[in-house]
């Protein structure tokens, strides 16, 4: 409702009859391209759709197949009976939801401290992670491979998890969130005789619960398409193949399974895509708010 | 979202916040509380212990390691001083995929840039069905690059008369174009896949920009006789972008200097499509397995990186993060109110 009220900044004016139609000529044009921009958006999904459904035939096809001649879905359970696929989605769950659950969790409380309670440790913590910041994630795939190396825990789920689990960037935007906090709250949780852990599961982390979302629905879509850190830690081994390595092994080999290999990709994309619908909204307020994100 | 948040009070479960530790001689000020030194290293220390560990640990090791020759294993052999870091200046594949980076980003930089900004500002002008049209341009940020460079390679760019490109081009009577073959062809691929996937994220940040800018301007824009779309565009809207126009430039900049996934998914073996990460993974993590000189390229590379964002942020303006410091919503909320 705020999109629509927001859609027409200018208000409309008591325009003449030629106004009003050289205005509806813009907007046809307007929807038009609009249209034409989606539909080329749109179209590798339908691609993906397609693919996946296509027979032998149309896939060995010396033309272009628009539609498929005899849509057949044995892909999808093809694809769900080899037990590679299910254990890749598996591992990737898992590393998704523990990783976005985690980074959130750790960075609320953290970022809430920095804010919030007093103490002279604040500042210089706060200095320290906004160096870390500022360190780019991709170049220290590296060192964190030697460490996790070290530690024993290449291919495995903990060696994909446990590194990315600290967010400097996430305590950075919840430090800045709970600057705005409004203090009156806290300050009536005191008065009931709540203490700090008290303040913080009763009033805190109730009101930060749809700031949270925003980032756990960009925290889940970046960590469940991550690729470099699972083909570092898992890329050599089976044991914790994520799905986007799985996916990309037949990119790099040769394959001759095409509907089996899109139908995986669409089924990789689904966890995402409900996220997606159902938190859309959100999200788009939460990347609006944050600024930037981890896309 | 549920688990997580009981979690975080299970830790403050275990240590009754009111009952302080005796005789912490906090500095009383206006808002401490009893408990509020335990309270506070309770709350930061798992972050810290887990910073410490898995990012000062890794790069301070990595960095001792870049002095050393270390071909497959984590234990230095031999010390080569400042020979790792004198490799790449002498390494042409490394220089290779600084200049890869340069033309990619200013190619991928401003077309992203200009595509993203024409979406939002048409999306933003629709006076119905806004946020359908958003969903369809947004919806392609959902898939991984893998996923992308699949479709695109197998499907969209096939070097096959069956693909879509080969087929659209077909229609005009070309010959099918082997894509991922040859130089100028697999840079329409490469560029074709990332804006698929990251234009819908950008055109989101600038309908936020858009959706800021408070209607009064443009009103004052009609009184003062400029209502023409372009030179509304040129005199209000542009202007008023600049803090989004500054951190989009920026992200962008970093997105493309990490490009990686759809680089070795598409083209894994052309060395003269190699961004720079792309050839620090094969020269840590490829063949040679050669962690001493990763580590120092990952050092150069991380302080290449690290410069670019402090002059990006130098001369066009606060990046993104301090943006939203300094400029707090409810202020800009009041103008538009």
């Amino acid at each position: 409702m705020s999109t629509a009220q927001l859609s027409r900044p200018v208000p409309r004016a008591a325009g003449t009859g030629k106004r009003q139609a050289a205005r509806t000529g813009a907007n046809v044009a307007r929807y038009a391209a609009v249209t034409l921009v989606a539909l080329l958006f749109l179209l590798p999904f339908y691609i993906m759709v397609k693919t996946a459904v296509s027979p032998a035939a149309d896939i060995a096809s010396r033309t272009f197949v628009l539609w498929p001649s005899d849509p057949d879905w044995s892909s999808f359970s093809r694809v769900l009976d080899d037990p590679t696929f299910p254990r890749a989605m598996l591992n990737t769950a898992v590393m998704a939801v523990v990783l976005t659950g985690g980074q959130i969790v750790l960075a609320a409380m953290a970022g809430y401290a920095m804010a919030r309670i007093p103490n002279r440790a604040a500042g210089p913590l706060f200095s320290a992670t906004i160096v870390v910041l500022l360190i780019p994630a991709a170049t220290t795939f590296l060192p964190n491979f030697l460490i996790v190396a070290k530690l024993g825990w290449v291919d495995s789920l903990r060696g994909l998890v446990v590194p990315g689990l600290f967010s400097a960037f996430n305590v950075f935007l919840f430090r800045q969130f709970f600057l705005n906090f409004p203090k009156e709250l806290e300050e009536a949780g005191r008065l009931d005789g709540l203490g700090y852990f008290g303040v913080f599961r009763r009033i805190v982390v109730p009101n930060t619960l749809a700031f949270a979302s925003a980032l756990t629905v960009l925290g889940f879509v970046g960590s469940w398409n991550a690729f470099l850190w699972p083909l570092v830690v898992a890329g050599g081994g089976s044991g914790a193949v994520t799905v986007q390595v799985y996916l990309s092994s037949f990119l790099t080999a040769q394959t001759f399974d095409y509907s089996g290999l899109f139908a995986a990709a669409l089924l990789s994309l689904v966890p995402v895509l409900l996220v997606f619908l159902v938190l859309q909204r959100w999200l788009v307020r939460g990347v609006a708010e944050t600024g930037m994100g981890g896309g | 979202m549920s688990s997580s948040t009981a979690s975080a009070p299970g830790r403050g479960g275990t240590s009754p916040a009111p009952s302080r530790p005796p005789g912490s001689g906090t500095r009383p000020r206006a808002t401490a509380v009893k408990g509020s030194r335990l309270a506070f290293w309770v709350f930061v220390t798992p972050f810290l212990v887990g910073l410490v560990l898995f990012t000062v640990v890794p790069i301070v090791w990595s960095t001792g390691l870049s002095f050393f020759e270390a071909r497959g294993t984590l234990t230095p052999t031999r010390f080569v001083g400042l020979g790792n870091f004198a490799h790449f200046l002498t390494d042409d594949a490394f220089t290779n995929s600084l200049v890869t980076f340069f033309v990619y980003a200013l190619f991928i930089v401003p077309v992203t840039m200009a595509v993203s900004l024409g979406l939002a500002v048409l999306v933003n002008g629709l006076p119905r069905f806004q946020a359908f049209y958003r969903s369809a341009l947004f919806l392609p940020v959902a898939c991984s690059y893998v996923v992308g460079s699949l479709v695109w390679k197998l499907a969209l760019f096939s070097g096959l008369p069956s693909g879509v490109a080969n087929s659209a081009l077909g229609v005009f009577g070309i010959a099918p174009v082997s894509w991922l073959g040859s130089s100028p062809y697999w840079w329409i691929v490469l560029v074709t896949v990332r804006l698929w996937l990251q234009v819908g994220f950008y055109m989101v940040l600038f309908l936020a920009g858009l959706q800021r800018i408070p209607p009064v301007l443009y009103e004052a824009a009609m009184l003062d006789g400029v209502s023409a779309g372009f030179r509304r565009f040129r005199y209000i809207t542009w202007p008023q972008l600049r803090p989004t126009v500054a951190a989009v430039l920026l992200l962008l900049l970093v997105a493309a200097f990490q490009a990686f996934d759809e680089f070795i998914n598409l083209v894994p073996t052309n060395p003269s499509t190699r961004p720079p990460l792309v050839y620090l993974y094969n020269v840590a993590l490829g063949a040679q397995r050669d962690f001493g000189l990763g580590s120092a390229g990952a050092l150069i590379l991380t302080a290449i990186m690290v410069v670019v964002a402090l002059l990006q942020t130098k001369f066009f303006g606060f990046s993104a993060a301090e943006d939203r410091t300094k400029a707090p919503r409810r202020r800009r909320g009041g103008v538009s109110a």
